[in-house]
């Protein structure tokens, strides 16, 4: 389970998120939508301890990950203590950021090995289990600049899943995508949420996928959420005028 | 002609004498040059301020003062503090603190230079610091520092030639006290010669080092002017 | 050895008189050589292609040989030049060599479409390089011929190898004859410090501020 609690993000003068407050059930499949510069990476880049969070908590199953309430003070958690929970968070960007000076499985294991202390030819075996998933393991030797941005980008996922985390982020994950990669890679996820029970946080303009996968889709405008439904209820008949016209202007 | 060949012949073994102690000091200065500027870069990069203060301070420092004064204040200064240094040690201490200081400015600027992502990727992947230095971010950045480093280094092996002025029997030196019987052109001319092969040579090496580097990226060798724009920035 | 402050303010108009009417001099004059050479060496290397390849050699030659024995094969092969004057072409020419390479990072900064747009407008050679290409590229080079004559301001004391009484030369004499070298080092390290650091800052704000 996610919780955010009365989480305010600032950069400098300008208020990000201002007082958020929602939750995540294990295995909720939670997409967020809305106009550029409403939030949505930064709510992702918090979870991932990538931004410093200015004000709240954030709980992962309860347990507190950068800051945490003591003798009704809020404290900084010691970097190791935030480690241990961050590595049940996994995250797939919308670059890559594949590592150019390792190949594909080097790639994968990389962590693994030297993160979660796998023994090598175990990790090298998951990896490759884990590239058959995403249709590349014939690629498992390949150096990552040989492969297009749709191969790319299901190797990181691969890298993200050989984690094995609780909780997966994917932020906008074919918008640099050409649009005739975007389907491979989508197809990718849709097997992940259909065979896995990985939480999932998504940050999408994939509407269709959106629908397919999502339990929730969460509405964010300004850093608030503006409205929450299901994804049937959201796209088709949604609350508010606003949301209906973010709708028709991405679709 | 004979008579080159006849005064080399007679030269020889003060010019390679020579020749020996300014690779000794290009080596060894090299060396410490080397730990001092990857020291400096890394604790540039440091979340403390203290440190980053610190390291600004020591690096403005001795790049704001010319070498030569460096090596009259070890030279001269030292002893006068009861610290007394062997040649040798000045020499390799003044030219590894000077271009260490320049180079750690270098290895700064290229780990900066690794792509935000990577840095962040290794955050999501719980990487410590040290595996995403060795493992991760450090091979990007290598490619990244070498045409610098290269630079730096055919400096180093020209600053060696401060040597002969305290004292040191090293290339320049021998090359002023044949000017006496061989003459200006052929002593001099010697002497360049053979910096200039030592810096070729040690260019040379680096520029395999760095095509290796980038092959193992799959990158392109940047063009001379990136190189030319960075090593300016390095040096001032 | 202890501090003595009146000793140090004492050298330091000796110091800095001869700061001005050496290191300067050199730095200053030097430089602007350095840079007209620099750009000589980059346009005619940019002009010539491949058949520039023996300039090139000379350059790295010049470039890649130390300071010192150049001052002293200089000196000693033209006798009849003053050690000043030997120090100003010496240190032109070397950095010039330098500078060469930061004209040449800035002539290939230039995008293909600026000489492309040049030849379809007829533009005759001259005209394309003083009304298109190098206003543009000197923009891009200015900062990095500002840093390469900082690191010849930072070499001068080189002229020591040829009896130049500059700075440093000075502030070793007075310390052999008092044996303080403690504050005439520092003196002159700081009189260093204080031309050189500045003009470095300025140097980096030049480049944000011309960069498009
Ligand atoms: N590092 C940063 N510094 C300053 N402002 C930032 C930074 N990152 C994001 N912002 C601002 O925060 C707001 C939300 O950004 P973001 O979370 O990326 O929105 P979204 O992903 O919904 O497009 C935007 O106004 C953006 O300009
Ligand atoms: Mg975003």
């Amino acid at each position: 389970m996610i919780h955010f609690q009365d989480v305010v993000k600032r950069f400098g003068d300008t208020t990000v998120l201002d007082g958020l407050d929602f939750t995540v059930a294990p295995g909720e499949r939670v997409t967020l939508i809305g106009p550029s510069g409403s939030g949505k990476t930064t709510i992702l880049r918090l979870l991932m301890t990538l931004e410093d969070l200015t004000e709240g908590f954030i709980y992962v199953d309860g347990e507190p990950l950068t800051h945490e309430l003591r003798d009704g003070k809020r404290v900084a958690r010691r970097p190791r203590d935030v480690s241990k929970t961050r590595r049940r968070i996994g995250m797939v960007f919308q670059q890559f950021n594949l590592f150019p000076n390792m190949s594909v499985l080097e790639n994968i294991t990389e962590a693994p090995i030297h993160v979660l202390g796998k023994p090598k030819q175990e990790a090298r075996e998951d990896a490759l289990r884990i590239l058959e998933q995403v249709g590349l393991r014939e690629r498992a030797n390949a150096h990552p600049m040989q492969l297009s941005g749709g191969q790319q980008q299901r190797v990181a996922i691969a890298r993200a899943l050989a984690m094995h985390p609780e909780i997966l982020l994917l932020d906008e994950v074919t918008s640099a995508l050409d649009p005739e990669l975007v389907g491979d890679v989508l197809e990718v996820l849709r097997e992940i949420a259909r065979t896995t029970n990985i939480t999932m946080l998504i940050v999408t303009h994939e509407m269709q996928f959106a629908r397919d996968v999502s339990n929730r889709v969460l509405m964010f405008d300004s850093g608030r959420i503006l409205e929450e439904a299901e994804p049937d209820k959201m796209f088709s008949h949604p609350e508010h005028e606003r949301t209906r016209r973010f709708l028709q202007a991405i679709l | 002609m004979s008579d080159l060949l006849d005064t080399l012949a007679a030269a020889s073994p003060q010019l390679w004498e020579g020749t020996l102690v300014t690779l000794q000091l290009t080596f060894g200065g090299a060396a410490l040059a080397f730990l001092v500027a990857v020291g400096l870069g890394l604790a540039a990069l440091s979340p403390w301020v203290i440190v980053r203060t610190l390291v600004r301070v020591i690096v403005e420092l001795f790049r704001g003062t010319s070498l030569v004064v460096q090596v009259f204040f070890l030279f001269y200064v030292l002893p006068l503090w009861g610290v007394e240094l062997a040649p040798y040690t000045t020499g390799i201490l003044a030219l590894g603190l000077n271009y260490g200081a320049y180079g750690s400015e270098v290895v700064r600027g290229s780990l900066t230079s690794v792509p935000q992502g990577q840095w962040e990727t290794t955050t999501a992947l719980s990487m410590s610091w040290l595996h995403k230095m060795r493992r991760v971010i450090w091979p990007q950045a290598w490619a990244l520092m070498l045409p610098g480093l290269n630079n730096l280094l055919i400096m180093l092996v020209k600053g060696t030639a401060l040597a002969s002025f305290f004292l040191m029997n090293d290339l320049t030196f021998v090359s002023d006290q044949m000017r006496r019987t061989a003459g200006t052109f052929t002593s001099y001319g010697i002497a360049m010669v053979i910096y200039l092969l030592i810096a070729l040579a040690l260019s040379w090496a680096l520029r395999v080092l760095e095509a290796r580097a980038l092959r193992r990226l799959g990158l392109r060798e940047p063009t001379k002017g990136e190189t030319a724009k960075a090593t300016a920035e390095a040096v001032a | 050895m202890t501090w003595d402050t009146e000793f140090a303010l004492s050298v330091f108009p000796e110091l800095l008189s001869a700061f001005v009417r050496v290191t300067l001099l050199v730095t200053v004059v030097g430089s602007l050589m350095a840079a007209a050479l620099g750009l000589v060496w980059a346009i005619t290397q940019r002009s010539l292609g491949r058949r520039s390849l023996p300039l090139r050699w000379v350059l790295d030659f010049i470039r890649m040989t130390p300071i010192p024995v150049q001052l002293l094969f200089v000196y000693y092969t033209f006798n009849n030049l003053s050690a000043l004057t030997v120090g100003i072409l010496v240190f032109g020419i070397h950095y010039s060599t330098y500078m060469a390479e930061s004209y040449r990072a800035g002539i290939e900064s230039i995008r293909k479409g600026q000489w492309e747009a040049a030849t379809a407008l007829s533009l005759p050679p001259h005209r394309t390089w003083r009304a298109v290409i190098l206003p543009q590229a000197l923009r891009a080079t200015l900062p990095s011929l500002g840093n390469w004559a900082i690191a010849m301001f930072k070499d001068t004391p080189f002229l020591i190898f040829i009896g130049v009484l500059e700075m440093v030369t000075v502030a070793r004499q007075i310390g052999g004859s008092t044996f303080r070298y403690t504050e005439t080092f520092t003196i002159a390290g700081l009189i260093f410090l204080a031309a050189s650091y500045p003009t470095a800052i300025l140097m980096r704000r030049l480049e944000k501020r011309l960069a498009y």
